[in-house]
């Protein structure tokens, strides 16, 4: 297949690309779309395989390697629970940056293969291009790797900071600009394996200081370095395909990471160097033991439920952890016979990645057009009886509102507390992840319904 | 003087990344996680240079250290490809409106 056909069909396969996105904007759609995605990689691997032309035994052991990998792809997407979304998405976007080293590796090792010159004489451009995409491509694999096993719990999720860190950071980065530029002069491969060395010793430096309820940032951060690899790759191989999709993925992962960012007013810096709650916890936590809460059980809780004309549903990163979805579900159901008007409110960063609640919501299957964004339901607090606020704590204190003092002064929160009664379902009165106590837990009009999500939810289910 | 073919390579990727942030931008906020699986899904994408990679060279000898990279490439790729893809679909599925 000559070059310019072939480049063309990249060129449709980037276009079905940016549909594949592009039908995501309405979940009718969405599926759609998704086809498209499909479509565009199909069209890639085809024409990638008549440009090549070399269908002799090589090929076949392409197909081979094409077919193991996407079994276990395939294995791996039907078994994973919803709940472990996070972990799999972060596992995903460590696998597209060794990759990405993988490649660029190659393209090291044999430039003419890629037409990119010979070796020892690789052209500059191609050589920055290639050293860019393996520093970011390794950056991206070992930092989605601390980011699966804090997910994972198999790594404290608790923030590892030490000192002169920042400053050690900076000097990497620095020390891979120097590297790429000596690599460039003298086409040495043992800059350019250090090159790739360091960069994975700072995927691991950036992601072990952010702490666990950060890690909607960090995934997408994540992947958006995925896509910026991937970008780095096109260049080198001229590949139209690539470089679309890298700059799409690029760019979306740097939009949900300034969303995430602004759903915790926090700037994109504060959060990457790190470190919220270990420092604030001490001016925060003291002095609760005396305020006196209201201690409810599943019969009181029923009751105030069977009773109201609207209740409101706040679900958090604790229902997924008690993966109470399904019977969260059953008690809408059931409340909804009664004549009771249910809505769920999604703040931006619930859960431990963009859109974590909507997917569980889903999975239990509660209608998506039920689910409502923070601005769009944050006005119907006011006017409705009961919210029950089931593993979600952060997200609702109304200290972000009215404490400039407060850590977390500023955020965006749901508006909890203006219903006519709150139930809140937790397992202590602890405070949630930033540290700060929860100054809802003390109100006349919240009741504390301690236990784990999915019992407390089950029980209130029987007493309905 | 002619303009070199990087020029306009550049100039597909500036435009791609302003496309894509209009596009993102439209994604509605209940379907981020299926947006991240399927850029995910997309960005394998990379295969492309794992094949060229892993067939690079002669046919008899395929398994120089070159093409193992290759080799190894396109198997992490799949992963991603096949996973992120029907992963994406299940979750999709799982979207329904009120009866």
């Amino acid at each position: 297949m000559s070059a310019n056909l072939s480049a063309l069909f990249y060129l449709i396969s980037g276009i079905l690309f940016i549909l594949a996105l592009r039908g995501l904007s309405s979940p009718e759609t969405s599926r759609k779309g998704n086809y498209f995605g499909i479509a565009g990689m199909v069209i890639a691997i085809i024409v990638t395989f008549l440009s090549v032309g070399n269908f002799g035994p090589g090929f076949i052991y392409v197909l081979a390697f094409l077919l193991v990998g996407g079994s276990v792809g395939a294995f791996i997407a039907f078994r994973i629970p919803m709940t472990a979304m996070p972990e799999l998405v972060a596992g995903f976007h460590s696998l597209v940056g060794l990759a990405a080293v993988f490649v660029a590796i190659s393209a090291f090792l044999k430039p003419e293969a890629f037409n990119l010159g010979l070796v020892g004489n690789i052209k500059l451009a191609s050589l920055i291009e290639m050293s860019l995409g393996a520093a970011i491509g390794a950056i991206t694999f070992s930092g989605s790797i601390i980011a699966f096993l804090k997910l994972r719990g198999i790594m404290s999720g608790a923030p590892i900071t030490f000192k002169g860190q920042h400053l050690l950071n900076l000097i990497l980065g620095l020390a891979i600009v120097f590297l790429i530029y000596y690599l460039c002069i003298s086409q040495s491969s043992n800059i350019f394996w250090t090159v790739v060395l360091i960069s994975f010793l700072v995927g691991v430096l950036i992601i072990i200081p952010i702490g666990g309820a950060d890690m909607p940032v960090v995934i997408s951060m994540l992947n958006s370095y995925s896509g910026w690899a991937a970008a780095g790759i096109g260049f080198t191989l001229e590949n139209t395909a690539l470089i679309i999709t890298g700059a799409l993925v690029g760019s979306s992962g740097a939009i949900l990471s300034y969303i995430m960012c602004k759903g915790m007013n926090r700037s994109f810096f504060n959060v990457i160097l790190g470190g919220w709650g270990a420092t604030d916890q001490t001016s925060s936590s003291k002095s609760n033991e005396q305020k006196p809460v209201k201690n409810g059980n599943a019969d009181d809780a029923a009751f105030l439920m069977k009773n109201a004309s609207s209740v409101i549903i706040v679900p958090g990163y604790g229902m997924a952890v008690a993966q109470a979805q399904h019977a969260l579900r059953e008690m809408v159901d059931s409340l909804k016979k009664n004549g009771v008007k249910v809505s769920y409110a999604i703040h931006p960063v619930a859960g431990r990645m963009p859109g974590h609640m909507n997917v569980l919501l889903a999975e239990a299957n509660v209608p998506y057009d039920e689910v409502f964004e923070l601005e769009e339901i944050n006005n119907d607090f006011a006017n409705c009886d009961v919210a029950y606020v089931i593993g979600a704590n952060d997200v609702t204190n109304p200290v972000a509102k009215s404490d400039p003092q407060s850590p977390i002064y500023g955020m965006p929160v749901l508006d909890v507390e203006k219903s006519k009664s709150v139930l809140f379902v937790k397992r202590s009165l602890s405070p949630g992840y930033a540290g700060i106590d929860n100054d809802l837990f003390y109100r006349d009009n919240t009741l504390m319904l301690f236990a784990d999500a999915k019992k407390m939810t089950e029980e209130i289910v029987k007493s309905l | 003087m002619e303009i070199d073919p990087f020029i306009f390579r550049l100039s597909i990727f500036i435009l791609s990344i302003f496309v894509g942030y209009y596009v993102v931008w439209s994604v509605t906020p209940s379907l981020h996680t299926p947006l991240m699986s399927v850029t995910n899904a997309i960005s394998s994408v990379i295969i492309v240079g794992a094949i060229i990679a892993a067939l690079a060279g002669s046919s008899q000898n395929f398994f120089e250290t070159s093409n193992i990279f290759g080799f190894l490439a396109i198997l992490l790729a799949a992963v991603n490809i096949f996973g992120g893809f029907l992963v994406t679909q299940r979750m999709l599925q799982m979207y329904k409106k009120k009866k």
